[in-house]
């Protein structure tokens, strides 16, 4: 009996720190801006960036080029906010990188744009590495 | 006297309240009540009033309120009776994405399936579906003479990054996007350019971002996506 309880809850904690682990929208959840952001992300940047932000989205099976890991601290942390934005806004090649980062311009509206700045310096950890 | 005047009212009024709520009801008309028995539990058969993201979340099926403008009849006709799946990452792959090394995957076992129809009932709905117009497609908006099949697979697999999200041939490409292998068979070619075009004017939150193409890339990559499946025929 004592190992299937120690069994369980080994599962209950492993569970628990994937739970923490993923900045997704529960992740977020203090934080009512940062988690309409994290829903933005999950419909129109997850399916590159990855469901945990890690670069690993589903249609990266055809990508020539593979799309940043918006957890990486360090990589994260070099890039200008203002590049950030531009990036999402007018799409990759306007800051020198991929065409295949397509403009969101029509999707998402400027203030999001910007939100979307604040939320991937939450999601790399960025500010706290500072 | 005073009855049938006031009975008079009642059913004008009925009318009118019929005549202004938001039915299934296309630019050409209101869709029949078989399609909208049969199919307007899971597809908008008119434009949404409340196109929001959390609609988009909630929704079941693509919508249908510009089928005429998308869909080649034959094609309609045959699917509605041998369902195959369009959407490898279902009709949102937002719900079936798992996390994963090296990628993220697709759930496959909980993208939906559709349901089957026989041969008359598909006929009558596929009829009835090609009269759901939106108004935002021109006819003749695309030029079969300006297509260049070996531009159009290169804007499409490099230079515009199509692939990334659809299929052109099974099983290369992207997954949150519809296949596009047998889009020569399933699309008219003045729908895939306004749809190519501006896809946020037919679904406001649609995850299609907005493609900055000029006019010859366009009609390139029209050319190319209606050539695609034509040879199996």
């Amino acid at each position: 009996m004592l190992r299937y309880g120690l069994a369980g809850l080994g599962l209950v904690a492993f569970g628990a720190a994937i739970a923490l682990h993923q900045p997704t929208a529960a992740g977020a959840a203090e934080n009512p801006k940062l988690q309409a952001t994290a829903h933005l992300y999950d419909t129109y940047c997850a399916q590159c960036h990855g469901v945990q932000r890690n670069g690993k989205g589903i249609n990266t099976v055809g990508l020539s080029v593979q799309p940043r890991d918006h957890s990486d601290t360090v990589a994260m942390s070099s890039l200008p906010r203002a590049q950030i934005v531009k990036a999402i806004t007018e799409g990759g090649a306007s800051v020198n990188k991929s065409a295949l980062m397509p403009s969101w311009a029509g999707v998402l509206s400027p203030a999001q744009i910007e939100d979307m700045a604040d939320y991937l310096a939450y999601v790399c950890k960025c500010e706290q590495a500072k | 006297m005073k009855a049938p005047v006031i009975v008079a009212a009642c059913a004008g009024l009925a009318a009118l309240a019929l005549a202004g709520r938001p039915a299934a009801v296309g630019a050409q008309g209101a869709a029949s009540p078989e399609l909208t028995t049969q199919c307007a539990s899971c597809h908008a058969l008119a434009k949404p009033t409340d196109a929001t993201l959390d609609r988009l979340w909630s929704r079941k099926g693509p919508d249908l309120w510009y089928a005429g403008d998308k869909f080649n009849r034959d094609w309609l006709v045959a699917w509605l009776q041998n369902p195959t799946t369009i959407r490898p990452g279902g009709v949102l792959w937002f719900k079936h994405a798992k996390p994963g090394d090296p990628r993220d995957t697709i759930d496959t076992a909980a993208v939906e399936k559709h349901p089957k129809v026989d041969a008359a009932t598909a006929g009558r709905l596929a009829d009835a579906l090609l009269q759901l117009k939106s108004g935002l497609v021109t006819d003749g908006a695309y030029n079969p003479a300006s297509a260049n099949m070996t531009m159009g697979k290169l804007a499409f697999s490099k230079l515009r990054g199509c692939v990334a999200c659809h299929q052109d041939q099974a099983g290369q490409g992207g997954l949150s996007g519809p296949e596009l292998y047998d889009a020569g068979r399933r699309l008219r070619a003045d729908y895939v350019i306004a749809y190519t075009k501006n896809p946020q004017q037919f679904d406001p939150h649609v995850w299609m971002p907005t493609p900055t193409l000029s006019e010859p890339d366009l009609q390139r990559l029209t050319g190319y996506i209606v050539s695609l499946g034509k040879e199996d025929k």
